[in-house]
């Protein structure tokens, strides 16, 4: 739905659709984002367990590393979600995660 | 009063009560059939919890009384009810209703049809127990519609037309029932009663308002961006400004039913006067008394009821004054550190910014602290306006009418 006019929203901010945050575009909140380095990660999961928005990904992709080593699941993060907190990149023990400046990442 | 004309079959299964405003409103409550009654009890408003208390516990209000440990409570707990379909109500004065404030906000915000009546009283420092409007002036920009009743008569109505106000999908905001602590809170009066057949045949119980329901589930009380907060605070606004129809429709079906109607504003021998005084609850039956007396004097007065304070009444307002050299505005609150200091003298310039004839405002701060105003006071004051006005004599500041140490 797009909303336009004061007269389309709901009245008093109710939101008939519940569960609708999945949708939800936190993007305008993020100065910088996180790039996981596949090669680097060790697939320890501790950005996953420590990520307060549940932006980052477990992905069931099978990746190999250019020194040979295969892991089953691939991690990634969801941009839509992602408010750029950077708790993951801090907590990451092989420093695989970096902060992006944005307007960067975006080029 | 009910005149003859009016009188029909449906009007007469009222009964008659000897009743303080604060029984009346616990009285309209009941004929009202709430369900859900949360208040936190402070003086003078004591009285309307306590006779609800009675009520529920003897049978004849079929509701939830919830106990609360504070104001900000009580207006959050009937939100919750009212949010699941409730139609609820509660009640407060002075401090509780400051402490209230951000849950003010919260009602209308959420756009939630409660009802809460107001015993005004002063606030503190220095406590004061006594009269004063002090408590709903400070509330005047949280969104609620405020009616404010000169007697307990038309506190009883009004609790009821809050009802048949709030709950119209056209405006759907919280409404507030004040009037004057003491001098009416606390005095018995004769009040004509309509009974539980209020409900069938002027408010009937219908859930208008979206509500939380596990069948169809809803968020309430989301967080907005600021893309969109604007949007919500702006409806609101336009939903207060257009009220003031809904309560106009409101007082002339309650007459068409019962007999008797307030209008938006009242005036008494207004239509030849030059100068009136404008008041609001109990003051306005001393002042007609006193419009008499200065009558009788040769001098050409008025007097003016305001009785719908939020939305305001601009227009009403300015037909009834236009043509007068000076209106007296009383109010019984400060507006500190602006001139004039009356906050109702400040609405009425403002109302009257853009328009050409108009007459001079004279701000009067009076009854502070329940200051005692007799009939010869208000008499003075009429004397000391028209007097003024033949000299073209006007204070840019208020006339703080009875303070020790100042001379008028």
């Amino acid at each position: 739905m797009k909303l336009e006019k004061w007269s389309d929203f709901p009245l008093g901010g109710n939101i008939k659709d519940p569960g609708n945050s999945i949708e939800n575009d936190m993007s305008g909140w993020r100065s910088e984002r996180p790039i996981i380095d596949l090669e680097k990660c060790v697939r320890c999961r501790i950005c996953w367990t420590y990520c307060p928005e549940g932006a980052i990904l477990e992905l069931d992709k099978e990746y190999k590393t250019s020194s040979g080593r295969v892991y089953k699941v691939t991690y990634a993060v969801d941009y839509q979600h992602c408010k750029g907190c950077g708790i993951c990149a801090n907590e990451c023990p092989v420093k695989a995660i970096q902060m992006v400046p944005e307007e960067v990442s975006i080029k | 009063m009910i005149s003859e004309k009016k009188l029909n079959s449906k009007q007469r299964k009222g009964e008659v009560k000897p009743l303080n405003s604060n029984e009346a409103v616990a009285e309209a409550v009941k004929d009202a059939d709430v369900d859900v009654v949360a208040a936190y009890p402070i003086t003078p408003q004591t009285i309307v919890v306590e006779t609800l208390a009675e009520l529920i516990g003897n049978g004849e209000l079929n509701a939830e009384m919830i106990h609360v440990e504070s104001e900000h409570s009580a207006l959050s707990a009937v939100i919750g009810a009212s949010a699941v379909g409730a139609r609820v109500f509660t009640a407060t004065a002075s401090q509780g209703l400051a402490l209230m404030h951000e849950v003010l906000h919260i009602t209308s915000g959420l756009r939630l049809p409660v009802v809460m009546s107001v015993a005004m009283r002063a606030l503190s420092a220095p406590i004061s127990i006594f009269n004063d409007q002090s408590d709903i002036m400070n509330q005047r920009n949280t969104g609620w519609i405020t009616i404010i009743a000169s007697s307990a008569q038309e506190a009883y109505d009004s609790i009821l037309q809050a009802y048949k106000i709030a709950e119209n999908p056209k405006v759907l905001l919280p409404v507030m029932v004040s009037y004057d602590g003491y001098v009416l809170s606390h005095t018995i009066e004769r009040v004509e009663t309509v009974g539980k057949s209020v409900v069938e045949e002027y408010i009937p119980k219908k859930v208008t308002w979206n509500t939380l329901d596990v069948k169809d589930p809803i968020t309430m009380g989301t967080i907005t961006s600021p893309e969109y907060y604007y949007e919500f605070k702006y409806a609101q606004e336009r939903a207060l400004e257009e009220s003031l129809s809904v309560i106009k429709s409101a007082d002339e079906e309650f007459e068409r039913l019962y007999g008797r109607s307030y209008g938006i504003i009242e005036g008494y021998k207004i239509e030849d006067a030059e100068v009136a005084l404008l008041a609001t609850s109990s003051y306005y039956t001393n002042l007609k008394v006193a419009t008499d007396l200065a009558r009788k004097e040769g001098l050409k007065v008025g007097t003016i009821k305001l009785r719908v304070f939020r939305p305001f009444p601009r227009e009403e307002l300015y037909s009834m004054i236009k043509d007068l050299q000076v209106l007296g505005v009383i109010d019984r609150a400060i507006a500190f550190g602006q001139k004039p200091s009356g906050p109702i003298a400040n609405d009425i310039a403002s109302a009257l910014q853009y328009k050409k004839d108009k007459p001079i405002i004279q701000s009067i701060i009076a009854g502070i602290g329940q200051r005692r105003m007799l009939i010869e006071d208000f008499v003075k004051l009429y004397r000391m306006l028209v007097k003024n006005m033949n000299e073209k004599k006007f204070y840019e500041e208020s006339i703080f009418y009875g303070v020790k140490g100042i001379e008028f």
